[in-house]
């Protein structure tokens, strides 16, 4: 693998990257606020869809515009949709695996589903070029740095990583992050010092909610030509992965997700790789699912998650 | 009938009465009628077609077909759930079922009454070790089973294709040679009686799947410590029960049941083996099955039969212009409506039933 193979396959990477941090952030926001959200890929589902179908509708209006209102679009689909996650674990104590598991279902039929209706077809109509890929002025000149970062990426993975700085600071630095953590550890405790755990938790779900619509539009508009109903592919049960491996913080989020990226990543470039050449192509396409299982046998037993992440808050419990 | 057992019933048809009513709502709100959902749920069941007045057997052999591997997927996500586990891994466990029976199917050459029952012992074994494997990891690793499920959906979906593209060979692409019939479980009986539908011996093993889940849950020792595991993990290891050989044991099992399903469709439904885009669905459909079941078999072969009923009416439906996805907006909702018990149980005191003690029974 020549060096110059390596530095191509960065952007690439980078792409593949940035919904998945992007997603895994949300997960963060809902699982450190006591509710675990299997629903992450559902959700994506739906802001990926309502992104495609609203960036159809305005390219040829709004050419350079368009994706972007697309994103803003899966954004508020996908805090519509969370919603039903968060009163149904939040107020119904519904079991919230089960509740995810649902929102998954329910994802790929309303999708396809209101493709029918808007387009009479299973899928969206296909965009014309989605997000385009930009270079940095002056910083695309830095010797490789420019190169891998800043030359021919996609504006969204800049999106990722502002993203990463904003979580790190609302949920480290600030009170509101310190009281979204306590209901996630000890939501009693948290109740005990007058936090009201309920709103914190539908604020918790409602971000994870945003953030993974905006994953969605994302990926659909970096990745795809259209959305279909396996668009998404797995992406966010791998964003939920990323969440454990990345220890529920938001840079080993980052870290993660740029590891599963980069594996996404070695399937195109195997054919230019000597000792990758001769594998099927299904090897790579199995390859980030593999990584994620033994992603969680590495990390199982070491790391500890909120500690109330996935219980149903019973205010009578001490 | 106990009366936990009546509540779970009284929940599960509220929960599915609610999710139709939604389904009826939804095609209303996109300007289609309801009632031709309620003509091909009837039409696609019975073969009664009352708006045209019309009966044709067949349909009710495409409607058994529909539901016979939903109901072994049931059965799969029921079992674990008695176990405290969640199987989203049925969906793979049908892929490698149906794979390791092609396999046989295409290799092996001896008569039916050996090569019958080894296509299906291999769908079996196959499925087994798919579920196998996340429970030994849950079990050894302490690794959430529900994540480990769905990437080895996707594993065995690419594994599939693989083995299909690669090795076995296909005639276009997608399918493979046509399996011997000394593989299949086609029936001339059952085909007759049902005006030429696909209805084959598949739903002999069926039945007997359901039997072995309610004779294993219910009357052995071995069920006893299953759930055991299911109602308190720690209190089955103090009562001295090999928990981590449970969870391997009730995974496995549960994966024997979705290879059965997937090896049904390949010997039965198709009679050939496919390469697929994308996984089609019957594990999710089997955690719809069990959750309305109750995770008792009785329960998920109604519950099978009911969505294999919405399965049968999608393609006549999108034929009369809705959406057959409405199909899948009706079973997500019931989900829902089934994981919110603690909101429909305040809701049936509200229309004026007694309070009583929460549900009790299911490991969910």
């Amino acid at each position: 693998m020549s060096f110059t193979i390596l530095l191509e396959m960065f952007p690439i990477a980078l792409m593949f990257a940035a919904p998945l941090v992007i997603a895994a952030l949300g997960g963060l926001f809902s699982e450190r606020s006591g509710v675990v959200n299997i629903a992450l890929e559902g959700i994506m589902m739906v802001g990926g869809f309502a992104a495609a179908a609203l960036t159809v509708v305005l390219e040829p209006g709004a050419p350079g515009w368009a994706p972007w209102i697309g994103v803003l679009a899966g954004i508020a689909a996908g805090m519509l949709f969370s919603l039903i996650h968060a009163f149904a674990s939040i107020n119904l104590k519904a079991d919230q695996v089960v509740s995810g598991t649902a929102l998954n279902i329910l994802a790929g039929g309303l999708t396809v589903y209101l493709a029918q209706i808007f387009f009479h077809q299973q899928r969206t109509r296909s965009f014309s070029s989605g997000f385009r890929k930009i270079s940095v002025k002056y910083l695309e000149d830095i010797p490789i740095i420019g190169r891998m970062f800043f030359d021919q990426a996609y504006p969204t993975f800049y999106v990722a990583i502002a993203l990463v700085v904003l979580t790190w600071f609302v949920v480290y630095k600030t009170p509101f992050g310190l009281r979204l953590r306590a209901c996630g550890e000890h939501p009693q405790a948290a109740a005990s010092m007058g936090i009201n755990v309920y709103r914190m938790r539908y604020i918790g779900v409602i971000l994870s909610g945003a953030l993974a619509g905006l994953a969605g539009g994302v990926m659909v508009l970096t990745q795809d030509i259209q959305y279909t109903v396996i668009s998404i592919h797995g992406y966010g049960f791998i964003a939920l992965a990323s969440l454990i491996f990345g220890k529920w913080n938001p840079w080993g989020v980052l870290g993660t997700a740029f590891f599963f990226g980069f594996s996404e990543t070695l399937s195109l470039y195997a054919k230019d790789i000597s000792f990758l050449r001769g594998l099927p192509t299904e090897v790579f396409s199995s390859l980030p699912y593999i990584l994620t299982i033994i992603a969680l046998v590495l990390s199982a037993g070491k790391t500890v998650g909120p500690k109330a992440a996935g219980e149903i808050y019973d205010q009578g419990k001490r | 009938m106990t009366k936990a057992k009546n509540d779970k019933l009284v929940l599960s048809l509220v929960a599915t009465g609610l999710g139709f009513l939604l389904g009826a709502i939804v095609i209303i709100g996109t300007g289609k009628n309801p009632f031709i959902m309620l003509n091909a749920m009837v039409f696609g069941t019975t073969g009664f077609n009352i708006a045209k007045g019309i009966f044709n057997a067949r349909y009710i052999g495409e409607f058994f077909i529909q539901a016979m591997p939903i109901i072994l997927t049931g059965l799969s996500v029921g079992f674990a759930f008695r176990t405290g586990l969640f199987n989203i891994g049925a969906e793979g466990q049908v892929l490698v079922g149906g794979l390791a029976a092609t396999v046989v199917a295409l290799v092996v050459k001896a008569p039916a009454i050996i090569h019958v029952p080894m296509v299906l012992g291999a769908g079996m074994l196959a499925g087994a070790l798919w579920g196998a494997l996340p429970g030994f990891l849950k079990a050894r690793f302490n690794v959430h089973e529900v994540v480990v499920t769905i990437m080895m959906n996707y594993i065995g979906l690419h594994l599939n294709n693989h083995i299909i593209r690669n090795i076995i060979g296909t005639r276009d692409g997608v399918k493979t040679a046509l399996f011997p019939h000394t593989a299949m479980l086609s029936s001339d009986f059952l085909a007759g009686i049902t005006n030429g539908s696909r209805l084959n011996w598949g739903i002999v093993s069926v039945l007997l799947a359901i039997l072995m889940y309610w004779f294993v849950i219910e009357k052995t020792t071995f069920g006893f410590g299953l759930r055991a595991v299911g109602f308190n993990k720690e209190g089955a290891r103090y009562a001295g029960m090999k928990v981590e050989r449970n969870v391997v044991a009730s995974m496995a099992i549960a994966g024997a049941f979705a290879g059965l399903a997937g090896a049904v469709m390949a010997v039965g439904t198709f009679g050939f083996g496919r390469t697929l885009p994308a996984a089609e669905g019957y594990g999710f459909d089997g955690i719809a099955v069990a959750l309305v079941g109750g995770n008792a078999a009785f329960g998920i072969m109604l519950s099978g039969l009911l969505f294999g009923m919405l399965k049968a009416a999608a393609p006549l439906m999108q034929s009369a212009g809705i959406p057959k996805e409405i199909g899948a907006i009706i079973q997500a909702s019931i989900v829902v409506f089934v994981a919110m018990k603690y909101g429909l149980e305040k809701l049936l005191v509200l229309l004026g039933r007694k309070s009583r003690e929460p549900v009790e029974g299911s490991a969910v």
